[in-house]
């Protein structure tokens, strides 16, 4: 039998592979990005399930908008990403200390 | 059965965020991104969220991967350089990683969200239309939402565009301002010519 414990741990083990993403590849901007976007499943996952076992459409509402945004996120990103390329060559993350003091 | 799908593609969708995180080649973490979203739309129809299940496919896969593998595979990227300090980042992950999962554990274990607190609802009639219950809602009361996410998509696509278009200086444009602008002397030109005498008469 499913319980909503079953896609909230399923949930909590994807967010936490992609914390380890984020730790491991901390030099490729894109592989980061990939981590973003599957922290926002995971969570989606989460609303899906309280959506579905309190019985409420809200949840489902809330990631539609998530989705959106995360589409919106993903663009401008990769937008950014084009023309940090364009202009240094590299999307080494260490290399982008032109702000430090 | 549904048990037996929810491991089936929950299992998929570990092995394949596993894999997206550590293999080399970012166009093959952005392949096994696809097929953990597949099986995360397929998680999602058990829960009855059809419609999201395909949205998840129709603008994840489709668009926004799509998205990522076009910029992977346009940039020139050198991977040995990018995966130098793997291995050494590779023990801290792995504790923030167990740190991160014991903290949702504790929270989320059977305890708390077991059976015995949250009943499993009875699957909905085969007539009954996920997408009409969420119009529902979405139309009425988050209406204002629905258009803020429009107006946010807007502000994406201009964004996108205004970020990456590039003039150089050595190509040809059309000037759109330069033709609407235009009169019609600038393009012809009505030339005065004096009529002449005739100096001799043809076949004399």
């Amino acid at each position: 039998m499913l319980t909503l414990s079953h896609f909230l741990i399923l949930g909590g083990i994807i967010f936490s592979i992609s914390l380890a993403g984020v730790f491991i590849n901390r030099k490729n901007i894109i592989i980061l990005l990939m981590c973003v976007e599957l922290m926002l499943l995971a969570v989606n996952t989460n609303f899906i399930a309280f959506s579905y076992f309190l019985g409420d459409t809200a949840g489902q509402v809330f990631v539609f908008f998530i989705l959106t945004v995360a589409a919106a996120e993903a663009a401008i990103g990769l937008a950014i990403l084009v023309v940090l390329f364009r202009n240094k060559r590299t999307i080494n993350v260490e290399d982008l200390d032109t702000l430090k003091g | 059965m549904e048990t037996f799908v929810f491991y089936l593609f929950s299992t998929f969708m570990v092995m394949s965020a596993l894999m997206v995180i550590t293999v080399h080649n970012p166009v093959r973490a952005a392949f096994f991104l696809v097929l953990t979203f597949f099986a995360s739309a397929a998680v999602w129809l058990l829960l009855e969220a059809e419609f999201l299940a395909v949205i998840l496919i129709i603008v994840y896969v489709g668009a926004v991967m799509v998205l990522f593998l076009f910029v992977v595979m346009m940039l020139d990227i050198n991977i040995a350089e990018l995966k130098r300090g793997f291995v050494k980042n590779l023990p801290l992950a792995i504790i923030v990683a167990i740190a991160m999962f014991a903290m949702i554990y504790f929270v989320v274990s059977s305890e708390h969200f077991g059976i015995e607190n949250f009943a499993v609802p009875a699957r909905h009639a085969a007539d009954y239309s996920n997408i009409a219950e969420l119009g529902q809602v979405l139309y009425t009361e988050y209406v204002f939402a629905f258009e803020i996410a429009a107006v946010i998509l807007l502000v994406g696509i201009v964004a996108a565009i205004s970020l990456t278009l590039r003039r150089r200086p050595n190509t040809r444009h059309q000037k759109i301002e330069d033709q609407v602008a235009v009169k019609s002397e600038d393009r012809l030109r009505v030339v005065k010519v004096e009529s002449q005498q005739r100096k001799y008469e043809v076949g004399k």
